[in-house]
């Protein structure tokens, strides 16, 4: 993944709370093997609908719970594709949120009414290390876990940093305290 | 110091700060394809394909193709087909279309017995939360994820907040665990559970059979939940005996499994209290599951909605479901009904509909379809005649799978149906663009099928 660092440009407004991700990415959608290639396909049904228009902006700030339901990463990944590098809103759903960090599209947690002076304000800078957005109605800071921020910054993949964490998955292992059924015995 | 269930379940599964194991994996074939291609990209195996398993489920036929290279819908075939070939390279257990294992992921893991207490369950499903009614911490993850722990066998995971809902009384007769999580999440919200790993209690919550514990924990996500989750007792244990993948030392498990309910005096970061008995039967009304009334109610006005962007929310809800604010949700009339679902497809919750339907037709404005969880399920409900109860009032029998709940399959709704459905999610567009979908129990579905419209199944004979 991209490191990230700066995010800098106009922002696109979705003003609509609890966006699910059937509606970012809708399941007709989730058939293809690749990863790459869906931001045409991101709010399918209402950018074709005419119910909301979205420029491919840096900068998305959105409405409460955002990214709830499915777990499909294909949401985030078509976001990223769309042209979004960061996405602010006042609430996200957990999964998406996770989801996001994995592929290096910051999702910044601002309240409301901050929320509602970027959008506002039509341009923002998001500096991640210091983790602040800046418009022209201020500074609002937001929060970022340091793991996830060092992952962010230096565009690191999770897997590499786990695997060199291998020697403490060998002793977990062999300290018997994973339990479970086998699997592959089941014929 | 007293411990939480989560907290036991957590401390035991951490391999480092923030670095947790992962006792079964669950694998499907929307969520995986590119999560096996970072594999090969990167050079690295599956690290204990022993503790992975997999099945075809979210869009396969339910028509009865019962091999992937006859799925007529050509993307789909290629997911299933990459999916089986995937499991092949990386030495994954797969029961695929034509096993008599198949079926919906959450079906399928409790059905086998690999869902246990105490364990750590993932899947590349937001549903995952069905497998918690174990006392197991079980959660969804994305793509990026499903290749985390295909490589490692353990998730980078941030410790979630604990809440606990205590049920007090005793479900009412006709009032299913369907709507005791449906009254739930309309009382907390979407968001009400986000960022809590929740756990279910109370007198209400241990009567009630393992498939209806199954049920609440399944729909944790609909409340924004990581993980639900609900302590082991003896429903949990007879469950698991016997089953294909029961532990051998069946004794010693329990002993085990016995350490993990929450302790007296165990703290939560937040506590909720439900009168299970005041709770009815419930209908949902929008397109979010926290959209929802009683059976008794009428369609809520959003002029009486204070909050402005809950009001815009349900003024765009109604216009999208086509409803009138004041109708009594008994006359709201789906043309459609689903029976199926991770959430209500499993043997109990076709009895219950089946008790229902037997010796009635479904109304002539009503098409209806019932898709077991599995082929277990479909083979046992067969074995005692439930299928013949639903065909010969009307319903359409069909194969183990997904199916409607998501419309990845060919069972969609058309543009402007109304659907009285079982699952758990009536976003719009869910079950096919333009449908309208309302989440209800088993029996409120299977009597909506009869009726033609919504009853109130309590004085419903």
């Amino acid at each position: 993944m991209r490191p990230i660092d700066i995010i800098e440009g106009k922002v696109s407004v979705l003003d609509r709370a609890d966006v699910d991700t059937d509606q970012i990415i809708p399941k007709q959608f989730l058939k293809r093997v690749e990863r790459t290639g869906f931001g045409e396909f991101l709010f399918y049904d209402w950018i074709r609908d005419g119910e909301i228009e979205l420029e491919p902006n840096p900068i998305l700030v959105a409405g409460r719970n955002f990214g709830c339901g499915s777990s499909r990463e294909h949401a985030p990944w078509a976001l990223e594709d769309f042209g979004f590098q960061a996405i602010i809103a006042p609430s996200f759903a957990d999964i998406f949120y996770s989801n996001c960090t994995k592929i290096g599209l910051l999702p910044a947690i601002l309240d409301e009414e901050h929320c509602r002076a970027v959008a506002e304000a039509g341009e923002a800078r998001i500096d991640v290390d210091d983790e602040t957005v800046t418009c022209a109605a201020g500074v609002f800071e937001f929060g970022v876990e340091p793991d996830v921020k060092h992952r962010l910054l230096n565009g690191l993949d999770d897997i590499g940093i786990t695997l060199e964490n291998g020697v403490a998955i060998d002793e977990f292992e062999g300290s018997g305290a994973a339990h479970g059924p086998v699997t592959t015995a089941l014929g | 110091m007293p411990q939480t269930m989560f907290d036991k379940l957590w401390e035991a599964h951490e391999v480092s700060d923030g670095l947790i194991y992962i006792d079964l994996h669950l694998v499907h074939e929307v969520t995986s394809p590119q999560a096996f291609d970072g594999l090969r990209l990167a050079g690295r195996p599956v690290r204990r394909p022993e503790k992975t398993i997999a099945t075809a489920d979210h869009n396969v036929p339910t028509d009865g193709t019962m091999a992937a290279r006859l799925i007529a819908d050509e993307l789909s075939r290629v997911q299933v087909e990459t999916l089986e070939r995937n499991c092949e390279e990386f030495g994954i257990p797969i029961y695929s279309l034509g096993s008599e294992r198949q079926g919906i992921v959450h079906v399928i893991g409790p059905e086998l017995g690999v869902t246990q207490p105490g364990m750590t369950i993932v899947c590349g499903d937001s549903h995952t939360s069905t497998h918690g009614a174990f006392g197991s911490l079980a959660f969804g993850i994305g793509t990026s994820e499903v290749e985390h722990v295909l490589a490692t066998q353990c998730l980078v995971q941030a410790r979630p907040k604990t809440m606990r809902i205590s049920y007090s009384g005793e479900l009412g007769a006709g009032v299913t665990p369907k709507d005791l999580i449906l009254a739930t999440i309309g009382r907390l919200g979407t968001g009400g559970m986000v960022g809590h790993a929740v756990e279910y209690a109370g007198p209400a919550i241990a009567s009630l059979s393992m498939p209806g514990r199954m049920t609440v924990c399944n729909m944790t996500i609909e409340g924004g939940g990581r993980a639900g989750m609900i302590a082991p007792d003896e429903t949990t244990f007879e469950w698991v005996r016997g089953r294909p993948a029961a532990p051998e030392d069946f004794d010693a498990a329990v002993a085990r499994w016995r350490e993990l309910p929450t302790d007296d005096g165990a703290s939560f970061d937040t506590e909720v209290e439900i009168d299970a008995s005041s709770l009815s039967p419930m209908v949902t009304w929008g397109t979010n599951p926290g959209m929802v009334v009683e059976i008794t109610d009428t369609v809520p006005d959003p002029a009486a909605i204070d909050s402005p962007a809950d009001r815009e929310s349900a003024e765009r809800a109604l216009a999208y479901m086509g409803l009138r604010p004041g109708t009594p949700m008994t006359e709201v009339a789906p043309e459609r009904v689903f029976i199926g679902s991770c959430t209500n497809s499993r043997i109990e919750d076709l009895r219950e509909a089946a008790e229902i339907v037997e010796g009635r037709k479904v109304a002539g404005s009503v098409q209806a379809m019932v898709v077991p969880g599995s082929q277990q399920v479909k083979s046992e409900a067969e074995a005692e005649g439930l299928h013949e109860v639903f065909r010969s009032a009307g319903f359409d029998w069909r194969e183990a799978g997904c199916s409607m709940c998501l419309g990845m399959n060919p069972d969609i709704l058309v543009e402007g149906e109304r659907c009285a459905s079982t699952s758990n999610r009536n976003f719009e567009g869910r079950q096919g663009k333009g449908g309208r979908t309302h989440l209800v129990s088993p029996k409120m579905a299977a009597a909506a099928a009869i009726e033609g419209h919504f009853v109130d199944i309590r004085d419903w004979s």
